[in-house]
């Protein structure tokens, strides 16, 4: 009855797996931290506490509330309740891959022609719109925002090959 | 009555032509940041910061708040007209405002919210100019250790109201100071937590997170859920607001009571969700038409939208008086003083004095103007919702990246947005609340700070924090406020037994 995972609403990673899943990474984390805190001395100074004072307790107070609710996860009975089905996850991804993509193109091609990039294979390939209107507005939102930031506000933003060849 | 002549400097700075239409493009913008999914009061600011940049302080917190107050008003409009609250705290707004909508009275219950939201700002700004000052006065004799009791006690009062399991809101809570400590520390000037990363030299800046967590993390989450917008028409005029307005003064106790439940919940830092949920609840319980709620009553949307607009306004009150940000917003608006050169903190009030009351005054124009901007532009700004998701995303996307990279220049920062943002959608699906995050990651250093000055200061032992009545008293609230759960359980079942 309540083993419908693989019923009509589709499949996916199980919630209760997702937050142990976040439990654990938080515990990881909370080593991290104290094992800096460590090299940074945790003990009295002579400006008082020393730096890694405060970040040790921090780091154990994580570790701490993450086994609560670790142990909070692994009482309470299984049941069925999806994080997210698989399509869901794979719509997220398809926003994401390409977010990933452009976050790492920026450094190298500028932001704006990045960006021209970024809405343009937003439109064409989850939104499905003619190459007019995805030309219009990948190449108009750019130009905006450079008028906008570079003239307006004079705030530099990165730029890449292109913009130096145009001379900015 | 020192105040009032520092209030009208206040208005002679505002009506500034400069700054009045600076005023005017916040309010729109705010509303717009407000309409469109993915984009909130908290990362719409601090999208926005970079272009403040060459501004005076003055203009830029004039602007940034408008903002502020734009996307308050601005979330109203989608809960009513496309049940899709553009803000968490108009989520209440769409139990009795659509409904409103579905029957051909979306024009009522649009004005009926904007003119509560102001109603509700309106009151909380009047307490900010009078009770202000004299916090700030006050706090002005606080030592390290009030300092840190005061940060103690709005860390607390997250833990004890929130609505996610307390150990929920302590990991995310910590997980915010431990990211505060990376980088160097401002006592000792000792680097620590770096791991020999260059990168994390400088520490994550909130404003980062800020962007990914509530930026990227909401686009992802609204994509998951695969929004479609399927609106009511968004049809206003005259007649339909002067009728609204002759009948919203019976509603006068439902008013006074959500701005008393706004103010209070804005101040201690649970913010204008909980405050709308607040004072919605209370409303139903106690109206003569409680049963009707939920199908199209004007009461519904008075209560929560007047407790939203007066907690996000009144959670300016600590930020401007003490230094403590009630609200993610706030925090934004703390960390563009910061980068303007400011002191926040009860300094403020006798340093920046032309700074401090322009914003002020700037609170009951803005709003004014607010009201009329929404009023009549309501269609213009519901067209903006009918844009498709695949256009709208990926502008968005852009302008985060943007606000990202414009607060330090580095790349670095937008890769760690992005980083922010998958974190946020995660720790979002599994009821994590972010906003404790967010203010630990502001104020992590400077509690960190006034707690280690205090210990020096007692040679290491914990009694300071108890060592006079003031800070003894600050403490007790903070762990009252830490424990009210288990305090109010202890309490209701006592009640049944002294009625016996």
């Amino acid at each position: 009855m309540t083993d419908d995972s693989h019923g009509l609403r589709g499949a996916g990673p199980t919630q209760r797996s997702v937050e142990i899943g976040v439990t654990v990474a938080m515990a990881v984390f909370s080593l991290i931290v104290v094992a800096g805190s460590l090299k940074a001395g945790i003990g009295w100074g002579a400006e008082g506490p020393q730096a890694g004072f405060v970040p040790f307790y921090v780091g154990l107070m994580i570790l701490g509330s993450s086994i609560i609710n670790f142990g909070a996860l692994v009482v309470e009975r299984p049941d069925a309740q999806l994080f997210a089905e698989w399509g869901q996850l794979g719509k997220v991804m398809s926003v994401l891959v390409p977010t990933s993509i452009y976050v790492a193109l920026v450094p190298w091609i500028g932001i704006y022609v990045a960006s021209a990039l970024l809405i343009a294979v937003f439109m064409r390939w989850l939104g499905r719109y003619g190459w007019g209107l995805v030309a219009a507005i990948s190449i108009g939102v750019p130009l905006v925002t450079f008028v906008v930031f570079e003239k307006w506000f004079l705030v530099p933003l990165p730029k890449g090959p292109i913009e130096a060849y145009l001379g900015f | 009555m020192e105040e009032i002549v520092n209030l009208f400097h206040g208005f002679a700075v505002v009506v500034q032509p400069f700054n009045l239409m600076v005023m005017v493009v916040g309010i729109m913008l705010g509303v717009i940041i407000g309409v469109l999914p993915g984009l909130g009061g908290a990362n719409g600011v601090a999208i926005l910061l970079p272009l403040t940049f060459s501004m005076s302080p003055t203009s830029a917190i004039i602007m940034l708040s408008c903002i502020y107050w734009g996307a308050l008003f601005g979330g109203a409009i989608t809960s009513v007209l496309f049940n899709i609250p553009g803000e968490p705290w108009s989520v209440a707004t769409t139990f009795d405002g659509h409904p409103m909508a579905q029957q051909g009275r979306a024009g009522e219950a649009l004005t009926a919210a904007f003119t509560s939201s102001f109603v509700g700002a309106l009151f909380a700004v009047i307490m900010i100019t009078l009770v202000a000052p004299l916090v700030a006065k006050f706090a002005l004799q606080f030592g390290p250790a009030e300092k840190f009791g005061v940060y103690f006690l709005a860390f607390c009062s997250f833990i004890g109201m929130s609505k996610e399991p307390p150990f929920k809101t302590v990991a995310s809570m910590m997980i915010g100071f431990a990211l505060a400590a990376v980088g160097l520390d401002s006592i000792t000037g000792q680097l620590r937590l770096t791991f020999g990363y260059t990168e994390l030299l400088t520490g994550f800046d909130f404003l980062i997170a800020v962007i990914g967590l509530f930026g990227i993390g909401e686009i992802l989450l609204s994509i998951e859920e695969g929004l479609t917008f399927k609106g009511g028409s968004a049809g206003i005029n005259p007649k339909v607001v002067f009728q609204t307005w002759a009948e919203l003064p019976r509603y006068w106790m439902t008013s006074l009571r959500s701005c008393v439940i706004g103010c209070w919940m804005g101040i201690s830092p649970a913010g204008a969700t909980p405050a709308s949920f607040m004072s919605y609840g209370i409303a139903k319980r106690v109206s003569k038409h409680g049963d009707r709620f939920g199908r199209g009553e004007v009461e519904g949307v008075v209560a929560p939208e007047t407790a939203a607009h007066a907690a996000g306004t009144a959670a300016l009150l600590p930020m401007l008086s003490l230094g403590v940000p009630g609200s993610p917003t706030a925090a934004v608006l703390l960390g563009g003083l910061l980068i303007w050169g400011l002191q926040p903190g009860p300094l403020l009030f006798v340093e920046q004095k032309e700074f401090v009351w322009g914003l002020i005054a700037s609170m009951y124009l803005g709003n004014v103007v607010g009201l009329l901007v929404v009023l009549t532009c309501v269609p213009l700004f519901a067209a903006i919702l009918r844009i498709p998701f695949s256009i709208i995303a990926p502008i968005i996307l852009v302008f985060c990246a943007i606000g990202a990279y414009t607060v330090h220049n580095s790349t670095f920062d937008v890769v760690m947005m992005l980083v922010f943002g998958v974190v946020g959608y995660i720790l979002k699906k599994c009821n994590y609340p972010l906003a404790p995050m967010v203010l630990a990651i502001v104020l992590g250093d400077k509690a960190e700070e006034a707690f280690r000055q205090s210990l020096l200061a007692s040679q290491g032992g914990l009694g300071i924090f108890f060592s006079n009545g003031l800070v003894s008293s600050i403490m007790a609230l903070g762990l009252i406020a830490l424990f009210w759960p288990l305090i109010s359980n202890a309490l209701t079942r006592l009640k049944p037994r002294t009625a016996l």
